[in-house]
């Protein structure tokens, strides 16, 4: 299909989910696995005001830097890498298809 | 003991407005919050942030809906006890709800309205497996009394203005603060960042940036921090005590004790009057759920002139409720 592009999700138990995600209808990382019920919280809406949508990359994908905004959440996330992500901040374009992307545990609270 | 008609929990923006409808049919209200101040998500997570879809606003900052919805119900003279978690909720022999909060303090209502959002915020609790063992014991996650730390060893974790904040404040107090941080710039006010750097040049605050703390040891109480940082062996840092300070988040808490179906950490409720199945006890906003709910503020404001048509019903079920706009007859306040 035409403007739609491949995610690959792999949630905390190891299952991987193939995401068509739309690249004209302004979404993210977050957005998408929400709508497709994927247990990501998503608590401010994309933001970038929460941590609770922290993903690991795991694809080769050369994404924008993480803004301050979204270092400062990560600072408050737990079990950060050097390739965590806030997957809000994460949006869907044709440069990201085929991205892969693992939910972080949500340990701790 | 406080006694009102309608006992809201949250007060965030749907919250506030109830008291706002129940006002227009005379019922008062009293609101708790476990914030120190009201606005919910508004004031803690995005205060400074523009709204674009409430209606009649072609853009508002948080922090101003707020504030408006305030002057929008000064009128109706509410109640408030915030800073106090909603804990226990009973029914009393006269049919009234008796709420208890983390404080002690005591509101009777015949009707309850959960207005709680996301639930209660609370700090971030780092994923160590041992740390519950420890919480009180070394452990603290909230600073009620700095000089509690006189003469002690301190490791605070975090890189956001309460962790600079508190790391200043205790080098003065405290016998040795470590600061642990995950990188090594923080975000903070930069007075603030810049105060740290100082004192860590001077040796007050030992600062230990890539790094995290990842384990804590102790014999009933706290004696050694196990720090992960890069580039180096996992090591022990001796401490009394441990500040991990990494925000707050909502949690649903005592209100799932309640006895209210809940569904997905939501309230369900009937869309009919916003009614939970607890009669009596209504749930509004982010807290519930329904088929097509959109945890919108305007939805919420919605459910909220409707839950307390049906709060009349429930508590004057003798009296007639003529429904009124107030372009006729004004806001009458009590």
């Amino acid at each position: 299909m035409e403007n739609m592009i491949d995610i690959t999700v792999i949630d905390r138990e190891g299952k991987q989910h193939l995401l068509k995600a739309p690249t004209d209808m302004s979404m993210n990382v977050m957005e998408i696995c929400k709508s497709y019920e994927l247990p990501v919280e998503g608590i401010c809406g994309g933001m970038a005001l929460c941590a609770s949508c922290h993903v690991y990359v795991k694809s080769e994908h050369d994404l924008d830097e993480p803004s301050e905004d979204e270092e400062h959440m990560l600072d408050q996330a737990f079990f950060v890498k050097s390739n965590s992500r806030l997957s809000c901040q994460i949006k869907i374009t044709n440069e990201i298809n085929g991205l892969i992307v693992q939910l972080a545990s949500v340990g701790g609270g | 003991m406080i006694h009102t008609d309608i006992l809201i929990i949250g007060a965030g923006p749907v919250g506030l407005f109830t008291v706002f409808e129940a006002g227009l049919l005379k019922l008062k209200c009293h609101l708790v919050d476990s914030l120190g101040q009201p606005g919910g998500q508004l004031s803690e997570i995005y205060p400074k942030k523009p709204i674009y879809d409430i209606p009649g606003y072609p853009t508002i900052l948080a922090s101003e809906l707020v504030d408006n919805l305030m002057k929008q119900i000064e009128p109706f003279k509410p109640g408030f006890t915030l800073g106090e978690r909603a804990e226990k909720l009973e029914k009393t022999e006269n049919d009234n709800f008796k709420l208890t909060t983390s404080k002690g303090t005591t509101i009777y209502a015949p009707v309850v309205a959960i207005a709680g959002g996301l639930g209660c915020f609370e700090p971030r609790k780092p994923p160590i497996d041992n740390i519950d063992l420890f919480e009180d014991k070394g452990v603290d996650y909230i600073i009620k009394d700095p000089l509690k730390y006189k003469g002690k060893r301190v490791l605070v974790a975090g890189g956001g203005d309460s962790a600079l904040d508190w790391s200043i404040i205790l080098s003065d107090i405290a016998d040795e603060v470590t600061l642990v941080h995950r990188r090594t710039s923080f975000r903070g006010a930069l007075d603030s960042v810049d105060k740290v750097m100082d004192l860590a040049r001077k040796g007050k605050i030992n600062l230990i940036t890539n790094a995290q703390a990842v384990g804590l040891r102790g014999n009933g109480v706290l004696k050694e921090i196990i720090i992960e940082e890069e580039g180096k062996e996992d090591y022990s840092h001796n401490a009394d005590n441990f500040i991990p300070l990494f925000g707050l988040s909502p949690k649903l808490g005592p209100m799932s004790d309640w006895g209210l179906r809940i569904k997905d950490n939501a309230i369900v409720v009937d869309t009919f009057d916003y009614s939970t199945n607890i009669a009596g006890i209504y749930a509004i906003g982010d807290i519930n759920t329904y088929p097509g709910k959109l945890k919108l503020i305007l939805c919420g404001f919605h459910e909220a002139t409707l839950m307390a048509q049906s709060a009349f019903r429930y508590i004057h079920p003798d009296q007639k409720l003529s429904f009124k706009y107030t372009t006729v007859s004004g806001v009458a306040g009590f």
